[in-house]
């Protein structure tokens, strides 16, 4: 029975003629991640997309090495490096269709970056010249998002207002784990299930909100299981495996193309750094739990893959590290000239039309800066 | 000439109005909210919507303030222009996390790439003798949030035109409806709705020259009545209805207290920390040499909103107005 039936066959009747309203069998989620990586079903995959994954996880993994990097130089305030994360964050951007929008969360620098976005635009935010570096429409991204879960009902609002305008367009949110526990996490749910908005809701489940362990962020079986609940179908993914977060992303982002309403994915990652370059994840977490998923590294898993197939060797692995040395060389020297500010742009965004109480500011600060200018003439 | 035959209309109607014109003149404009479809909303200004537009453009939600905002987001994003209904001024709040880190601040943070059209129409204050979280005067918290506009109408004939102004906006607008005013009647012609105000501008409701009281939305009304009792005192007192809080009218609220060189701030929302402090001191800033007297507030208790069998002494009333203007200290003839 499909979702839309489910949902004309329910009118609530009062016990004891209770009914229960539909079996969620076919919205639950597997017991186990899907994989594909490892298992007779990567042969199905194209060889093309497999290649093309690599290079973006080789290409993303020296973006967050790079990104760490320029925190120590004082370059950026801080960077949430998504190492280890890196499959969920490709397979994100590579699944939507141009006209697709993208609602990333602070995290997610890699998936916008993915998707096409310039590595230095993304950084902006973490930087701190201005909030948003880039035109959300330019690529269809939103603003990486800093309060949790809040981008979530943005991501349904969007979608379902492609949908009056009748566009094929679908909405990809990102969150993690912690922000399911949020509010809006909920509320974006629910709307998306009674409207069947064409979103996908991605869960990177890394472990850790910070340092608050899943098991204290809820006593659900998982994740996906939260589907359920609101009507729409749950998948849990391994977060690790490149082939299988594509393989169900593309599923899900069909399904809602195709009109068949929203799909909660929860992909099982790790993430191997600490929640910043500011937190001290030694408080919270031992080494051998690191160790474990160091074993299950999403950029060996798929090298593995391609290179027991034959279709990448020593060559190619050269190539797709020497590719991502130059976006890194690039990103590191553009990153590294300091950013022309003026000031006036305080007042230039708050409306479309200032206030003339933003006036009288703008003016005041017009004549400081006039001062200020006045004084480092005489000075010298 | 053609003179237009002039009919009693209630504020309701009037943003009802507002409404079906403002959808009617624009595809992209959808109102949202709980209740607003079938029922009309619980004080029925979506009446009739949904029937004429249909439920994608006037559509009941879930239960879910932050939801019904948040999705707003998404949709101006996308290039509609959503109206959306809170229910009551308490049950706004769970809003508040959308609308203070979002709503307000898109166009900002994105250097003016992603306006948000977005008006957020709000039941508000007291007086009608509901029962708690059904009268809260919330503008204090709107308008200490850059990025928002923030309006309230105290008339029929503004009822309209402001909200006209406020879906045409290209930034979000708190439109703050007084509900104790919804079923004031005024005289205008439904027919032919009156122009559409640009929104920041305060008008003179009453002209007077003794002194100003400077007031705006459910307390519009009181303060006339204070000013027509208080010709008994020999009192000719100036009414200006600020309309918009944000963006503030300061040349036509100094205007008048030049002239009239004294100024009461009258308002139901609280007054420690509330609008009229800054009022007051907006004015005093301006005005200090023409000043005979400090410039006074009038404002509701600092006390959580009574149960309505006490609001009436919570409300600032017409005697608590004249006291007020007595307290500026007359010379013995103005
Ligand atoms: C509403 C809100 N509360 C608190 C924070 C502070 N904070 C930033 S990240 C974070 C943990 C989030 O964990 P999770 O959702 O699992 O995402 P992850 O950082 O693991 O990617 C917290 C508490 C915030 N950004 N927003």
């Amino acid at each position: 029975m499909t979702v839309m039936e489910q949902r004309g066959a329910y009118r609530p009747t009062p016990p004891p003629a209770w009914q229960p309203r539909t079996d969620p069998a076919p919205l639950l989620p597997d017991a186990l991640p899907h994989r594909v990586l490892g298992t007779e079903a990567a042969a199905q995959v194209d060889p093309g997309l497999l290649r093309r994954l690599y290079a973006e996880l080789v290409r993303g993994r020296r973006y967050n090495a790079q990104a760490t990097a320029l925190t120590k130089q004082g370059r950026l305030a801080v960077y949430p490096s998504s190492t280890g994360q890196e499959a969920c964050e490709v397979a994100a951007a590579l699944v939507l269709e141009e006209r697709d929008w993208l609602f990333p969360s602070y995290r997610d620098t890699l998936a916008a970056v993915a998707r096409g976005l310039d590595p230095v635009q993304a950084l902006t935010l973490l930087r701190g010249d201005w909030h948003t570096g880039y035109d959300p429409h330019e690529h269809r991204i939103a603003p990486l998002c800093t309060p949790l879960a809040t981008q979530l009902p943005h991501a349904v609002g969007l979608a379902h207002a492609a949908r009056l305008k009748s566009d094929d367009v679908v909405a990809l949110a990102l969150v993690g784990d912690g922000g399911t526990s949020e509010g809006d996490f909920h509320e974006a749910l629910n709307f998306a299930a009674v409207w069947q908005a064409p979103v996908v809701f991605l869960v990177q489940n890394n472990g850790f909100a910070i340092s608050v362990p899943l098991a204290k962020q809820t006593a659900a079986p998982s994740l996906a299981h939260k589907a359920v609940g609101y009507g729409m179908p749950g998948r849990l993914v391994d977060g690790n495996d490149a082939a299988a977060v594509h393989e169900v992303l593309s599923d899900a982002v069909r399904h809602a193309r195709a009109g068949g309403g929203p799909t909660l994915v929860e992909a099982v990652t790790y993430r191997m750094e600490a929640h910043t370059n500011a937190d001290d994840a030694t408080r919270y977490r031992g080494d051998s739990e690191v160790e474990t998923w160091r074993a299950h590294d999403p950029i060996a898993l798929l090298e593995h893959e391609l290179t027991e197939r034959g279709l990448l060797d020593d060559d190619g692995i050269r190539e797709a590290r020497e590719a991502a040395e130059i976006m890194a060389a690039d990103l590191r020297a553009r990153m590294n000239q300091d950013p022309v500010l003026d000031p006036m742009d305080l007042f230039a965004h708050v409306y479309a039309e200032p206030t003339p109480q933003l006036r009288e500011q703008e003016a005041l600060l017009r004549a400081e800066l006039a001062a200020e200018a006045e004084s480092e003439g005489t000075a010298r | 000439m053609t003179t237009v035959a002039l009919k009693p209309a209630t504020m309701a109607q009037a943003l009802t109005r507002a409404l079906r014109d403002a959808m009617a003149a624009d595809p992209t404009v959808h109102v949202m909210g709980e209740d607003v479809g079938t029922l009309g909303g619980v004080f029925r200004v979506t009446d009739g919507l949904a029937k004429e537009f249909g439920e994608d453009r006037c559509t009941d939600t879930p239960l879910a303030e932050a939801g019904i905002l948040g999705t707003a987001v998404g949709m101006a994003m996308y290039g509609l222009r959503p109206v959306v209904e809170m229910q009551f001024d308490a049950f706004a709040y769970p809003a508040f996390e959308q609308l203070i880190s979002h709503v307000a601040r898109m166009r900002n943070r994105t250097r003016g790439a992603m306006p948000l059209p977005i008006t957020i129409r709000v039941p508000y204050g007291g007086g009608i003798g509901g029962v708690e979280h059904h009268s809260d005067s919330s503008e204090a918290y709107y308008m200490a949030t850059p990025g928002l506009h923030v309006v309230t109408p105290a008339t029929v004939a503004d009822a309209y035109g402001l909200l006209r102004a406020a879906i045409a906006s290209d930034d979000p607008v708190v439109f703050l409806e007084p509900k104790r005013l919804y079923w004031s009647k005024d005289s205008w012609n439904p027919d032919e709705p009156t122009a559409v105000d640009p929104i920041g501008r305060a008008v003179v409701r009453r002209p007077g020259h003794s002194a100003t009281l400077i007031t705006y939305g459910p307390s519009v009304p009181v303060c006339l009545e204070a000013a027509e009792a208080a010709r008994a005192e020999g009192w000719d007192l100036e009414v200006v209805d600020l309309r918009s809080l944000v963006p503030f009218d300061d040349e036509t609220v100094a205007a008048s207290v030049r002239r009239t060189g004294r100024a009461v701030v009258v308002h139901e929302a609280g007054g420690y920390g509330g609008p009229g402090g800054e009022i007051a001191a907006r004015v005093t800033e301006r005005c200090f040499h023409h000043l005979e007297a400090p410039v006074l507030r009038v404002a509701g208790f600092d006390i959580p909103y009574p149960p309505p069998m006490l609001e009436r002494h919570h409300l600032p009333g017409v005697d608590r107005i004249l006291d007020a203007v007595g307290r500026l200290q007359w010379e013995a003839d103005s």
